[in-house]
């Protein structure tokens, strides 16, 4: 450990390697963070299959490359297909729950989960797949750092994806009536809100953006039927940290998480990568009771 | 009233059928000319793919004896006949359906699940009801650690994977000038049990040469990123990288080693066939040294199959959709082989006579020796190392089996 630390601190410029690594992955992150969110703020339904509809949208990527296509062109295809998918999820499925207790939808999405994992497996059988994006890797620093232009493509996309979501809650009609919504359904309602509707939209939404970030995600890293649990775990603990409601809060506690779990994964060894992350969100929640036994002390 | 008896009396009559059925079954290991023998393996679930690899293997051997004039016990002919039943690559069903096998259908002779996993499952029933298993798919050594009497693998164990790629290292060293101890290794694993088996290996014979391990990580099994670890091994310039874990770990790395440009002289990884990664990933990893229990290229042969290239095919001709035989196929076509020469020098269906002939194999097959040693695991086979040499798999060690010579350092594109 101390030798990596040292190493850290003899070549400073592998800082940077892992900086912006950790910020690349964090990107993706927070798109399916980002989805579990507003399902999470808008419906109160706590998706557990987010991280199988992730590796939906991979395997659209990896169809397109077994068809001789530049899987980049699933992007849009893979966010189409999955919105549609994700009304049908709704009118069949969510829509059923969402006035139930917790446990119900929990139940519900688990059991989707499995469902779609084993109907993946069906469909794709159980091997790992990749879906090769052929670009380059550029270096700088005279070799000591290199970028996957793929990985920065991811970025870029990742970002003025959420730039997109942004605007159009902001400024959209659909956009001000899910905000509405998820003040007040009732009163949304009253109001002329058709909610059943911009339920439906959301929870679509949702599956899109998750289905755009399993197309980046086939291209960085590798998909297989069962690895949803892993994004929809990530999902979680960002939004947790991050709570609901604040999308520049989701995005920016996925890209430091992204950082902090590559400079832990340096320093301690890869088999600390993932326990820093929930140990990060541990420390967060011991924190957070710290500050609102604080806030009841002051209101008695 | 009336309609509680009549359910009564219904249900009365049905656990009467069902006990028939029992009575019925329990007598399945040998009726008229054919011998059953019982395997649950993964159809269904994440070891579908190769399950169904294992299943095929043992179909082909079965097929391959029966056409061949079958088994001969006391000078009368027998068939095979294997009963399957889908674990769903799951230990608890895997345990379940053994006992099923062995208690309900009667089945006294079992071939193996596939993964280690699995067979850590299974193999406490069979040994419960004293029913000897020939299995094929579990290679972990701690399956031949805890004294089991019916428990026999035809395949190495976990921790020979990687070991030869160590002593290919030291080799390679002293052809350079180098001392042995002066290489530098950095490893990378995938925290699970087979994975760990396949590190303890390799840190013996790392010990053994007196290397030094500059890289010592352990992957998280739900984590498909090494950048983290590569990018310490491009800091570090190791002499050698190995890596283990699953097809996961295998394509992960070959990806992130292209992406990364790593510039190691030599990578050795499990599961690169597994994995596709010439498939997928093309010229970058050329160079590649990749462990196989079995090869077509090697001149092992038997008069059952005959060589190791006509098994390979018969296996293409009879099975469509295959480019490559899987190793799994192979030595599950062994553990077939295995029962068949038993029943014959024990000459008896007794399961205690054919668990000591089965202690006593020493067999030359197309798939490897075999002979197994008082844990039961296979001593008479050793692991091969091939290299990716523009696409292809050329076996370069041990050298008494080696085809082609190492590319060294490797040329990747």
């Amino acid at each position: 450990m101390l030798d990596n630390l040292l190493l850290l601190v003899q070549a400073p410029v592998l800082n940077i390697q892992l900086l912006l690594d950790g910020l690349l992955i964090g990107a993706i992150f927070a798109m399916a963070a980002y989805g579990l969110a507003l399902v999470w703020g808008v419906m109160n339904v706590k998706n557990l299959a987010q991280g199988d509809f992730v590796i939906m949208g991979g395997y659209v990527a990896y169809v397109f490359t077994k068809m001789d296509l530049h899987p980049i062109y699933a992007l849009p295809v893979a966010f189409v297909g999955m919105f549609a998918f994700g009304w049908l999820v709704y009118v069949t499925i969510i829509r059923r729950v969402i006035d139930k207790e917790l446990f119900t939808s929990l139940l519900a999405t688990f059991g989707l989960a499995i469902l779609l994992q084993q109907a993946m497996n069906l469909i794709f059988g159980s091997d790992v797949q990749t879906a090769e994006s052929g670009f380059d890797t550029r270096f700088m620093f005279g070799g000591m750092v290199s970028i996957a232009e793929i990985k920065f493509v991811a970025l870029v996309l990742a970002v003025s994806l959420s730039a997109c979501v942004v605007i159009f809650m902001k400024r959209s009609r659909m956009g001000q009536a899910i905000r509405a919504t998820a003040q007040d359904a009732r009163a949304a309602r009253v109001l002329g809100i058709n909610t059943d509707r911009v339920y439906a939209f959301t929870f679509s939404l949702n599956c899109a953006i998750c289905g755009a970030a399993g197309v980046l995600i086939a291209m960085i890293w590798v998909i297989q039927p069962y690895f949803g649990v892993v994004y929809s775990i990530r999902s979680f603990v960002i939004v947790t940290i991050a709570g609901l409601g604040n999308l520049l809060a989701v995005i920016v506690t996925a890209l430091g998480l992204g950082a902090a779990e590559q400079f832990s994964a340096f320093i301690f060894g890869a088999e600390f990568q993932v326990a820093s992350v929930v140990c990060l969100l541990i420390g967060v929640l011991i924190w957070r009771q710290i500050q609102q036994a604080r806030k009841r002390q002051v209101v008695e | 009233m009336k309609t509680f008896t009549r359910y009564l009396r219904a249900a009365l009559l049905g656990i009467g059928a069902l006990g028939l059925l029992a009575t019925g079954t329990a007598q399945a290991k040998v009726e008229g000319d054919t011998i059953t023998l019982g395997s649950a393996i993964s159809l269904t679930g994440k070891y579908s793919t190769n399950g169904v690899h294992a299943k095929n293997g043992y179909e082909l051997a079965v097929k391959r004896i029966n056409e061949t004039g079958g088994v001969k016990v006391g000078g009368k002919s027998y068939k095979i006949k294997v009963v399957y039943y889908d674990d769903e690559s799951t230990p608890a069903r895997g345990a379940q359906l053994a006992e099923r096998l062995i208690k309900q259908d009667g089945v006294k002779y079992m071939l193996g699940p596939y993964s280690s996993g699995l067979t850590k499952a299974v193999a406490p029933v069979t040994e419960k009801y004293k029913i000897p298993m020939v299995e094929a798919e579990g290679a972990s050594r701690s399956l031949f650690t805890q004294g089991y009497r019916y428990l026999f693998a035809v395949l190495s164990t976990s921790e020979q994977y990687l070991a030869s790629s160590i002593a290919l290292a030291a080799e390679i060293a002293k052809k350079n000038g180098k001392k042995p101890s002066d290489v530098k290794v950095a490893m990378v694993f995938e925290n699970d049990p087979f994975s760990l088996d396949v590190r303890a290996g390799v840190v013996d014979d790392v010990k053994k040469h007196g290397m030094t391990i500059v890289v010592d990580d352990k992957l998280p099994r739900d984590l498909s990123d090494m950048s983290a670890t590569l990018t310490k091994v491009r800091a570090l310039k190791p002499d050698l990288l190995v890596v283990s874990g699953h097809s996961k770990g295998a394509a992960t790395a070959a990806r992130q080693i292209k992406e990364m440009k790593i510039d190691v002289p030599m990578i050795a990884l499990t599961h690169c066939e597994s994995a596709k990664v010439v498939d997928k990933f093309g010229p970058s990893v050329n160079g590649f040294l990749c462990p196989t229990q079995w090869a077509e290229t090697l001149s092992y042969s038997d008069d059952f199959f005959g060589s190791a290239a006509d098994y390979d095919k018969l296996f293409k001709a009879t099975y469509s959709g295959y480019k490559n035989v899987p190793y799994q196929s192979a030595q599950a076509s062994a553990a077939v082989m295995v029962w068949k020469d038993a029943f014959e020098r024990a000459n008896s269906f007794d399961t205690e006579k054919l668990r000591d002939a089965i202690a006593d194999t020493n067999m030359k097959t197309f798939y490897g020796g075999i002979q197994f040693s008082e844990a039961g695991n296979n001593t008479a086979k050793p692991m091969v190392l091939r290299q990716i040499q523009d696409g292809k798999f050329n076996v370069v060690a041990p050298s008494k089996w080696a085809s082609h010579p190492v590319d060294w350092p490797r040329k990747a594109q």
